[in-house]
């Protein structure tokens, strides 16, 4: 079978994440880059399915020059290719985003041949505009569904063609959706438990030769302006003691609250 | 002209968050001097028509088509397109909510309209003007929307809850709407119960921890003081990527976002993408060695010390 990931190289940050002065972007200066959580594990599944099934997994990523690291990053943990569209920014909105990866993944498809599997992460770290692959499998006419943290493919579900069943999680466990390949995905966190790289890994995807893309998509309609830090409730910290010695302090604040009588 | 907002339920359950959207609309649509209106998908949901209306909706538009019995955002988003064809609304407003944004962005790809997800607060003009959440809150985003019809979902917390009006009725009309032929591939096939009761997210006290820790073991002396609480343990990436405990205790972005009477966090530093799951807690107290970590600078109450020490001297006490 043939799986596609879509991942966004964001910035990582620490405890705090810093602006940059003309209020663009985040201020990436000292950081590391990396991708949501959310794909990371998507990419994880990626490779768990051609373990399971056999064929190829491709990474697609949009974004600036430097997602090659992203793309080799996939490499490493079992990613057969990679396509970067190279948009020059990191900062495209959802609709040309979504337009422009639809027609890389066409051209993908027209020359390796068809996905049976698409998977996004729930929504990118950073902008977490909730949209990007659905619109992406609806303009390929396929389905898609969201936030999902179990799968199991059936190549052959009796009669019914091959099936991906997707889980998502509810107040008190799951729904079910039983989706006809070819189809999408779009994955939360601890679906699966991404490995780390081997060292052959590494090695393999020094050798990676990431196809890189343009493409002539246009804006759509939402812009950003400027990125602000939100208001923090500023609230001096009680200290109720040191060590063990704090337990009644403790006790006293869970009857106060009414957590304990 | 109306905001029509797509009310969120579960098999006829309302979801919560559906009263947040419905209050945001009813900010939007005194901007742009309308009326608030709802639109409910499937064919009991009609049950909630009064409930919409106690919450400010003027008209409640049915969806009643036979195949519409449970959720699937095909058939949602399909009917939200088709809906907004007919009505053509001023705007769509819908909760931030896994369903919510999901739907939205069917709507919106099928209408081939920009979605603007997670909004804090609108500012209506030509051009409308967003707040709007990035990096799952920890930044704010001020975006501008060119659009004929803007499509929006509502973050969670952006508005307060009205009180309902007693007595209310709503007026319910029923709307034909054309589905897409793919909706059927997209339905809910079956559901999964795990567990009834308490939960991360509904917990009143939540006993979080972090590296701090160090082992799956170590929680031991978190369950402890949990169970005493009635609460539930909670805790940080480090600890899942560890894999000393499952990803559905994991607090933050890319976990669960908790609202307890008490978040109690124990070896965890408070990194901005863990601190955007806890801070909804009404209040906090953090138990760490590190008197600068931002947890403790953050929380109301804090512990200095070992909470192998700490935690244990509290359990013996309650
Ligand atoms: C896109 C993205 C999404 C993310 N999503 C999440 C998320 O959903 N949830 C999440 O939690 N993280 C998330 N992270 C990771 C986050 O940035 C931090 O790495 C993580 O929260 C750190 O966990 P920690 O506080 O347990 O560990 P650390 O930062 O290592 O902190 C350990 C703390 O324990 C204290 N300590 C050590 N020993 C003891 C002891 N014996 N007694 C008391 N205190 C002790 C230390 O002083 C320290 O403050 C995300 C990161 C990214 C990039």
């Amino acid at each position: 079978m043939r799986v596609l990931v879509c991942v966004k190289r964001v910035p990582a940050p620490g405890a705090k994440i810093n602006i940059t002065e003309d209020g663009q972007s985040v201020d990436a200066t000292n950081l590391g880059h990396t991708m949501s959580p959310h794909e990371e594990c998507a990419l994880e599944l990626a490779v768990q399915l051609i373990e399971a099934h056999g064929g190829e997994s491709h990474v697609l990523t949009l974004g600036t020059a430097e997602a090659d690291e992203q793309c080799r990053w996939a490499a490493s943990i079992g990613i057969s290719k990679a396509t970067l569209v190279d948009a020059g920014s990191m900062d495209w909105d959802p609709q040309r985003t979504a337009s422009a990866i639809t027609d890389s993944i066409r051209s993908i498809e027209e020359a390796d041949g068809g996905f049976d599997v698409m998977i996004f992460g729930n929504e990118s770290a950073d902008t977490g505009g909730f949209q990007v692959g659905v619109r992406v499998s609806r303009a390929l006419g396929r389905p898609m569904v969201n936030a999902i943290k179990g799968v199991e493919v059936d190549l052959e579900a009796d009669g019914k063609g091959a099936t991906l069943e997707a889980r998502r999680e509810t107040d008190n466990g799951f729904e079910v959706y039983q989706l006809p390949m070819p189809c999408a995905i779009g994955v939360k966190e601890g679906i699966t438990w991404p490995r780390y790289p081997t060292m052959r890994g590494r090695l393999a995807s020094k050798k990676l030769a990431v196809d890189v893309a343009v493409s002539d998509a246009v804006p759509g309609g939402q812009m950003k302006v400027r990125l602000n830090r939100p208001e923090e409730k500023v609230s001096e910290t009680v200290i109720l003691g040191h060590g063990s010695e704090a337990a009644p302090a403790v006790v006293e604040l869970l009857k106060e609250l009414g957590l304990m009588s | 002209m109306s905001v029509l907002v797509v009310i969120e339920h579960d098999r006829d359950q309302l979801a919560d968050a559906s009263l947040e959207a419905l209050a945001f609309a009813a900010d939007v649509a005194a901007q742009l001097g309308v009326d608030v209106e709802a639109l409910l998908i499937g064919v009991d949901a009609v049950s909630l028509a009064d409930e919409c209306a106690a919450h400010g909706a003027s008209t409640v538009h049915h969806v009643a088509d036979a195949s519409l019995t449970d959720y699937g955002p095909d058939a949602y988003g399909g009917a939200v397109a088709s809906a907004a064809g007919v009505l053509s609304p001023s705007a769509i407003v819908a909760s931030g909510s896994d369903r919510g944004n999901e739907v939205l962005a069917y709507a919106a790809a099928e209408l081939d309209l920009p979605f603007v997800a997670n909004c804090l607060a609108v500012k209506t003009a030509d051009d409308w003007e967003m707040t709007r959440v990035q990096w799952g809150g920890s930044l704010n985003e001020e975006a501008r929307l060119a659009s004929s019809m803007p499509i929006l979902s509502v973050a969670s917390h952006a508005a307060e809850v009205a009180e309902p009006v007693t007595g209310a009725t709503a007026t319910v009309q029923t709307l034909e709407v054309t589905l897409p032929e793919s909706a059927t591939a997209t339905m809910i096939q079956d559901r999964i119960v795990l567990s009834e009761g308490v939960t991360l997210a509904t917990a009143p006290v939540v006993v979080g921890g972090g590296r701090g820790v160090g082992s799956a073991e170590g929680f031991e002396v978190l369950e402890a003081l949990a169970a005493k609480l009635g609460g539930i343990v909670g805790c940080s990436r480090a600890v899942t990527n560890n894999g000393w405990r499952p990803h559905a205790d994991q607090v933050g972005q890319t976990g669960t976002r908790i609202a307890p009477q008490l978040y109690i966090a124990c070896g965890i530093s408070g990194a901005i993408q863990h601190w955007v799951g806890a801070k909804a807690a009404k209040k906090i107290l953090a138990i760490n060695t590190d008197p600068a970590a931002n947890m403790v600078v953050k929380a109301d109450y804090a512990v200095i010390g070992d909470l192998f020490d700490v935690l244990p001297a509290i359990t013996d006490i309650t």
